[in-house]
């Protein structure tokens, strides 16, 4: 499953929502749905306020499911990110003046059981996201 | 998307009921209305109602944390009420729950 769609600050919850009514098929528990929501939103997130700066652009969401595990990919075209490293540690954030948490991969990370980021500078970002259901349970 | 922010001021206590879902869109209005309000007059604490309120990403957090710094200078303070599993759950992932404490739990504190 895949869609795009423009980098407005609107589609944050269209984008969590479309991903969340996807993947319940795989009959995950509202709170494993509800740790996807988070993470995708914080990864749509970042496309509209790093990526693109607040400037219109696409964003791409693409879902697959394999088995009991969903892959979210969330890819934009924007600007990059030049250390990914840094970009990623706990409560750093490069717009301190609009009160960012700095937590947007630190909750990634906390409620996806993988995440890889890939970027360059002038190349855009691709985040993939894995999760596995039902893990809880057993 | 879309609810309104509730707004209700008690002597110097600002409640503010949020909306369904709190993210960079929403939290953005919340941050501004917010804002009105202490410029209108002498607010020594926010009470943040959750009730309502079903998802919450760091970008709440970021908004949480604004209003908080905003009162410590003031040497205000900032609590939530009314929160549910899933935003006790992402207040306590952010650590933000060692600077606002919940107002149920305070009341219970102190009697």
């Amino acid at each position: 499953m895949s869609f795009e769609m423009e980098s407005r600050s609107c589609n944050e919850q269209f984008a969590r929502v479309v991903v969340a009514v996807f993947l319940s098929r795989l009959d995950p528990t509202v709170e494993e749905l509800d740790d996807v929501k988070t993470a995708v939103s914080e990864a749509v997130t970042n496309c509209i306020i790093h990526g693109y700066a607040g400037e219109d652009g696409i964003i791409r969401v693409e879902a697959a499911i394999d088995g009991r595990t969903a892959t979210v990919r969330v890819i934009d075209h924007g600007v990059g990110i030049e250390d990914v490293k840094k970009a990623m540690e706990p409560m750093y954030t490069s717009r301190p003046e609009e009160e960012r948490s700095g937590m947007g991969f630190s909750f990634m990370e906390a409620f996806m059981d993988e995440l890889s980021v890939e970027s360059a500078p002038g190349k855009g970002t691709v985040v993939t996201m894995k999760k596995t259901f039902g893990r809880t349970e057993s | 998307m879309g609810d309104a922010i509730l707004y209700k001021k008690i002597n110097t206590t600002l409640y503010l009921k949020l909306p369904a879902e709190i993210d960079h869109h929403s939290s953005q209005e919340i941050r501004e209305r917010t804002e009105e309000y202490l410029q209108e007059g002498p607010i020594r604490s926010i009470v943040f109602d959750f009730s309502d309120t079903t998802f919450m990403d760091s970008s709440g957090i970021g908004a949480l944390m604004g209003r908080y710094k905003r009162m410590k200078e003031k040497g205000g303070s900032v609590m939530v009420c009314g929160v549910n599993s899933r935003i006790r759950r992402i207040l306590h992932i952010s650590g933000i729950d060692a600077l606002i404490p919940e107002w149920e739990e305070k009341q219970k504190s102190k009697s």
